[in-house]
Parts: C-alpha cells; structure tokens; sequence
C-alpha cells in the first residue's frame, strides 16, 4: 500500500501528473458546461419546459441528485483551479529572467491569457451561484408558479428578472467571450495532455475546440441577449 | 551582386552566471551578406579585441546545423527567424541594411547563463542520465535480422533522433519547458523494440530529472515545434504524457509488489 502512495504522490508532484488531472477534471468542467447550456436553452421553449426541467433537476433521486453533482462538479472545479494556479507559478519561476525582445511565432492569443480567462470565469461562478442559486440579494427563491398541480419554483420568471438588470447581462455575456477563449485553447489542449492527439488527429481536435467554444459562447449569450431585446419576456 | 549592411546590435554582456547583465549596444559596419550569422559575430569580436575591448562569448562547433551547440536568441526566437535553421545556418542575406538585431541567451533558470551568450546546459545531460539509453549487452553481435522493426517504428524513431538537444523549445516556450527535447529523447527509445525493457523506468527517471531541473510546465502553445531547427513535432509530447500515465500505473498496480526475481525469499 505504501508503494501505491509513494507512486501517487510522484504522480501528483510531478509536471505530466498535475496536467493530466487538470484535463480530466477539465474534461468533466467542458461537458458540464454543455449539458447546463442546452437544459438552459429550454427557456426558449416556453416557461413551463424550463421550469419542469428546474423540478426534475430538484427532485431527481429525491433531491440527492442535485448534491451528487454539485459535490462532484466543486472537486473538479477546486482541484482545476488550484492545479492551475501551481503549474502557472512553475512557469513564471522557470523563467525568472524575461526576454528583453519578445516574440511569439504561433501560440494563440486564448493559449497565452489561460490563467487571465480561467481565474475571471472563476469570479463569475461566484457571482452566478449568488445571483441564481443561493439568490444572494434578490427575493428569486420566493418565486413560485402552478405545474402539473404542483407548486414548483419559477425558473423562467427568475430569469427574465436577472437579466433585465443590463449590468448583469453585460457580465454574463464578457464572461462567456472568456469562456469561448479559454474552450478554444482548453478543449484541444486537453487531447494533447491526456496523449490522445496524434499529428493526423491534432488539427481535427483544433477544430472541434473552437466549434466547441462557438457553439458555447452563441448558445449562453442568446439568453440574456434574449431577455433584453423583451424576446424571452 | 553582393552588398554590404551596416546593422545596429543589441548584445546581452554578462561577465558571470551570478553577475548582472545588460544590453550593449555595438554598431556592425560594413558587415558581408554573405556570412553567415556566427561569422557576423566573429567579424565583430575581431573588431572588439583589435580595440582591446572583452569580445562576446558564444557557443558554437560545427556550423554545419548538426551539432545543436549554437545557442542565442535573435529578435526572440531562438537561432532567429528562419524556420527549420540554427544560428550557424542563418545568413546575413535575411537582413536588411539599417536593422537593429537583439541577441540575448536562451533564458531558463534551468539554463544558467555562464557568460554573455553562453549557457550552460547541462540539466539535459543530467536528464539523458536518468533514461535517455538503453542497456545492451556487450560481447559478440547477434544477427542482424533477429529484431525486426517495422519500417513506420524505424521511420518514426529516426523523426525523433533527428533532435539535435540544442535546447531551442526550452528557449522559445512561454514556460521554458523542456518536454520536446524530453519527449523526443524518450520517444526515439520507447519507438523501437530495443528500448521496451526500460520503457517505464525510462519514462519515470526522465521526467522526474525534467522537473528537478526546473523547466517549466508545458501548455501545449507549441511555440518549441515552431521554434525547432530539426522541425521536431509535438506529438512527441502526446506520446510521453500517454507512456508517462502507462508507466505510473505500471509502476504503482502492475509491477510485482514483492518481486524476488525468481531467488529465494
């Protein structure tokens, strides 16, 4: 057993090792921002969809459910962040002397501000888990509306309030150009680390990440772009 | 007709590993277009000791692009802005007249400067320590035909054998990581059935002298590739975070736990 440790602990202290949880964990962040964008999308449905859809996500395995992911999705997100920000530091001491003519022959621009787009997306989880989930400064828990016979939160009405403030939607929608930035690095990225990119597959895994984070940043932005044009109302 | 260029260089003097460096400003007149970069260099440092000033210490050997000694950065990218070519290589002619070169060393803390452009590079030589051979017996040869190897693992090896370890991916990575070298290094062995019986060991000892050394992290931003005399390609990399994950999960569930090599316990 302590041989099993010893290997763990060599693996997690080293470079391949940290980057190899940092893209598992964030192969699970990527999906789950998929899933939550299409549930989400369900707005444009109509109020009683997405408000279904709010219920179901409450009471799946009798409210166990919503907990078993949240649990999950914090580990990913801690360990994402905090392996993140460790590897980033080892960069900078790498070089501690910098180039006094700097040049860059072909990383991207969203390649070079990951850690920039990471931590402010970081910042807007915070905000966006006060602003709809724990409904910190607003009254939105207390809205409630009539479904199947049963009195069940009011997603859509929630919503249409939080983005009819115009600060809110414009944040919203800056942190979802980082997101777009961070996916289109990320997405690829991932392949690479996890050893699964070959020079045939790389160029197509390239493809797929900014298609990736298009389809992301198009599909959260229609929202609150929604709300504010009295589209979704 | 060949013509002449004057250039403004910007040099990095550095007297010491520990002492403080800076750029020195030196006027190259009437400079051939036809020489080639080192010998620019060489036609400035007679200038320097003609006038009894310290000339500017460079690494160089064969300038023939083969040996992986030059080492300096011009206007940010290592061995300078032709693709595929290092510092020996380059020639005067891709200068214009009136242009103002920066040369500085490669920058790494695994790389300490020794003086001026001239770094020392041995974290290399102490990560090919760690793995970067394999053991074969000595004594009579066996026959030629009794390992074969495909023509693609045979193809794929030489790709990775063309690494001259000049240490340009370390100098050009945001991160002064050293995985292309490493993963190169590596990959050249593991490709082929004579470095199977240290694959994991290799794999594990390499990467753990890697990050002693104090190279940084890799981000996949492939400015090393891009940067590389010999064109070495990034799926190296991707082939040692793969062997790098087998190799742990070897060494941590697979291998014997209490192996006694067949002796008694």
């Amino acid at each position: 057993m302590s041989a099993l440790l010893k290997s763990f602990s060599s693996f997690l202290g080293s470079s391949i090792g940290k980057k190899l949880l940092v893209a598992l964990t964030g192969a699970v962040l990527v999906l789950f921002v998929l899933g939550h964008m299409i549930g989400n999308l369900l707005i444009f449905v109509g109020p009683d969809a997405i408000n279904e859809y709010g219920h179901f996500l409450q009471t799946m395995i009798h409210g166990a459910g919503v907990w078993i992911a949240r649990v999950g999705l914090l580990v990913c997100a801690v360990l994402h962040v905090v392996l993140t920000i460790q590897l980033t530091r080892e960069n900078r001491a790498a070089r501690s002397q910098r180039y006094g003519y700097t040049a860059t022959i072909q990383a991207s621009k969203s390649s070079r501000i990951m850690i920039l787009s990471g931590l402010t997306i970081l910042a807007f989880i915070i905000y966006h888990l006060l602003h709809f989930t724990v409904h910190a400064g607003n009254n939105y828990g207390t809205y409630q509306v009539m479904l199947h016979g049963e009195k069940v939160h009011d997603v859509y009405k929630m919503v249409v309030a939080g983005f009819s403030w115009l600060p809110a939607s414009i944040f919203y929608i800056i942190a979802m150009l980082l997101l777009c930035s961070h996916l289109s690095h990320g997405v690829s990225s991932m392949f690479q680390t996890l050893g699964l990119a070959t020079e045939r597959t790389r160029p197509i895994f390239e493809k797929i990440g900014s298609a990736y984070a298009a389809i992301i940043l198009i599909g959260n932005c229609s929202i609150p772009i929604a709300v504010l044009l009295h589209f979704v109302k | 007709m060949a013509s002449n260029l004057n250039l403004k260089l910007k040099i990095w003097r550095q007297p010491s590993t520990n002492a403080k460096g800076t750029f020195q400003d030196v006027e190259a007149t009437d400079i051939p277009e036809t020489a080639s970069f080192l010998e620019m260099l060489d036609i400035v440092n007679q200038r320097i000791i003609d006038s009894g000033g310290d000339p500017v210490a460079f690494d160089h050997d064969c300038r023939e692009g083969i040996c992986g000694t030059c080492s300096m950065v011009i206007n940010g990218i290592p061995h300078g802005p032709r693709r595929g070519t290092t510092a020996c290589q380059l020639h005067m002619r891709l200068f214009k007249n009136g242009d103002t070169i920066w040369i500085e060393p490669f920058r790494a803390k695994a790389f300490p400067v020794i003086k001026d452009l001239a770094v020392d590079r041995s974290a290399f030589d102490r990560i090919m320590v760690a793995g970067g051979f394999i053991s074969v017996r000595t004594g009579s040869a066996q026959d030629a035909n009794s390992l074969p190897i495909s023509k693609e693992d045979a193809d794929s090896a030489m790709d990775a054998a063309e690494c001259i370890g000049c240490g340009a991916c370390v100098a050009t990575c945001k991160n002064a990581s050293a995985m292309l070298f490493v993963s190169a290094k590596a990959g050249q062995l593991n490709s082929l059935p004579q470095g199977q019986p240290e694959k994991h060991r290799r794999v594990l000892g390499m990467v753990k002298a890697m990050d002693e050394s104090g190279f940084g992290n890799c981000t996949n931003q492939y400015e090393c590739e891009a940067a590389c005399p010999k064109g070495i390609s990034v799926r190296w990399i991707a082939k040692l975070n793969r062997d790098y994950a087998l190799a742990t999960v070897h060494e941590s569930l697979l291998a014997p736990a209490n192996g006694k090599g067949g002796g008694a316990a």
